[in-house]
């Protein structure tokens, strides 16, 4: 079995198969990730270019921690060291590095179709790990996965995505993706955090939180970003906690067999009460962990690929 | 499948996992510091029905536990498919331990190797043996079994099939012409 492409750009249009085998493939790897050696040989000779137009820590140091434990050699690269400071365009950049012959190219960026265009002017496999307000598929795998561990499937699962949804890539790698495997996708939020017409991705829209618990097997909590502009499609952040806030009181009364999850940072006291940030009801570091064993699937999927 | 001879058949099968038991045994001086180690796919049954058997003889149950080896390959870059990977399962700690690997055909010792380096990650065991059910010979790496079922001279041409119950349905080892 192999993948049916040989880029990562997004999960719209992938199909159930490739998902299945991704996540499939994730559960040798939690294997190798338990054992004192964490680290295999199968990457040997690759050369994986981390290319980092945004900031991010978590996704990053996953990203390289994947290679690493796959034995691959790894360059990091971020804008703020880089010639992009001397005024560089993108595709020279892009260029150069491919001069250098790599094999894959992992990257971030603040416009969305980035990680498209880059398949065009190089020949490496290229993994989006997040363009703009687009897509960021290894979240919504290690999403998919850590739901997967926790309930033992997705499909027919309830899921709801809440916050943001109008500037969250998470969001939509998460739509296509548990939509691919069967599950039904609700997104709630205050209609400034809604987009227009998103329905016809066929999920249902709410807006009440306290239904989006009852109602739910899975509750994907956003983050409301700052760096977005998120403050200024809500009041404050302490109403936006009242009345999107996910906290135990409302668990308590609603669903007490909800699960949690957080794509992180967690904004502590807005979208999370830190009790349900800490509490039993989440999964919030699982998908940390889990997150390192997506991204050795891909890139083993990906780098051994003919 | 193009057979040319049945080489081991069902009550053969039997007989070689209860000798290669017994060797086991005999060469540990019935230790029960050796763990058994079954090779995916064919080599995880083998190792399981060897198991029962020393539980049988020595009325005690060896640890037991499956490799997957393909993340240690040497040949993902001149493979045409993309090889399959499922979880090793091992629960125990294999440091002083005497591990006894367990395949079914030794061949050109490229998988022994790539299951060697496996181990030495999961830990520092005692000693690691080989034990295989078919040895055809046509080494690429000075590897050598300690207890082999049965040598098989082989040509390059040929190739050996073993079948068991749990997943092909029967017990037989077969020596059938490579497919062109």
């Amino acid at each position: 079995m192999s993948l049916s492409n040989r880029h990562l750009l997004g999960l719209y249009g992938v199909p159930k198969e490739d998902i299945q085998l991704i996540l499939d493939t994730a559960t040798t790897f939690r294997e190798v990730l338990e054992r004192p050696i964490k680290k295999v040989p199968t990457l040997q000779g690759k050369t994986i270019v981390n290319l980092f137009y945004e900031n991010s820590t978590r996704t990053r140091i996953s990203f390289e921690l994947a290679q690493k434990r796959l034995s691959a050699d790894t360059i990091n690269f971020s804008t703020s060291t880089s010639s992009t400071k001397k005024g560089e365009t993108f595709k020279d950049t892009v260029r150069n590095i491919e001069a250098m012959k790599v094999d894959m190219i992992v990257v971030r960026h603040q416009s969305a179709g980035v990680p498209q265009y880059l398949t065009r002017i190089s020949k490496a496999n290229i993994i989006n790990a997040g363009d703009g307000i687009h897509e960021h598929p290894t979240q919504g795998l290690l999403d998919m996965y850590s739901i997967r561990e926790r309930l033992g499937r997705l499909e027919g699962l309830k899921v709801c995505i809440v916050g943001d949804v109008a500037h969250s890539r998470v969001a939509l790698s998460n739509i296509f993706g548990l939509k691919a495997m069967g599950a039904q996708v609700t997104v709630c939020g205050p209609t400034t955090m809604i987009p227009i017409g998103i329905e016809s991705l066929g999920v249902k829209v709410i807006h009440s939180i306290d239904d989006a618990i009852a109602n739910n097997d899975v509750l994907n909590v956003l983050r409301i970003q700052l760096e977005r502009n998120a403050g200024v499609r809500i009041p404050s952040l302490r109403e936006y906690h009242q009345y999107f806030g996910v906290t135990t009181e409302r668990i308590e009364k609603y669903n007490r067999d909800i699960l949690i999850l957080h794509p992180g940072p967690i904004n502590r006291g807005v979208e999370l009460s830190s009790e349900v940030a800490d509490g039993p009801y989440q999964v919030i570091l699982d998908q940390v962990t889990n997150g390192v064993a997506i991204r050795m699937a891909v890139l083993y999927l990906l780098g051994t690929m003919h | 499948m193009d057979i040319k001879a049945k080489i081991i058949d069902e009550q053969g099968l039997s007989r070689t996992i209860t000798r290669l038991a017994h060797e086991i045994l005999e060469k540990n001086k019935g230790s029960k510091n050796i763990v058994l180690i079954g090779m995916r796919t064919r080599g995880e049954f083998i190792a399981e029905r060897i198991k029962t058997k020393i539980s049988e003889i020595e009325k005690y149950e060896p640890s037991f536990g499956i490799l997957d080896v393909t993340l240690y390959r040497d040949d993902f870059r001149t493979r045409l498919k993309q090889p399959e990977i499922s979880v090793t399962n091992i629960t125990f700690d294999v440091n002083e331990r005497d591990i006894i690997l367990i395949d079914d055909v030794l061949y050109t010792g490229r998988t022994v190797r790539a299951a060697l380096d496996a181990v030495m990650d999961l830990g520092r065991p005692n000693t690691i043996q080989l034990c295989v059910l078919v040895d055809r010979g046509h080494r690429e790496l000075p590897i050598k079994a300690d207890f082999v079922g049965k040598n098989i001279p082989t040509s390059i041409n040929e190739e050996v099939r073993v079948r068991l119950k749990e997943i092909d349905g029967e017990d037989a080892v077969y020596l059938v012409n490579a497919p062109k």
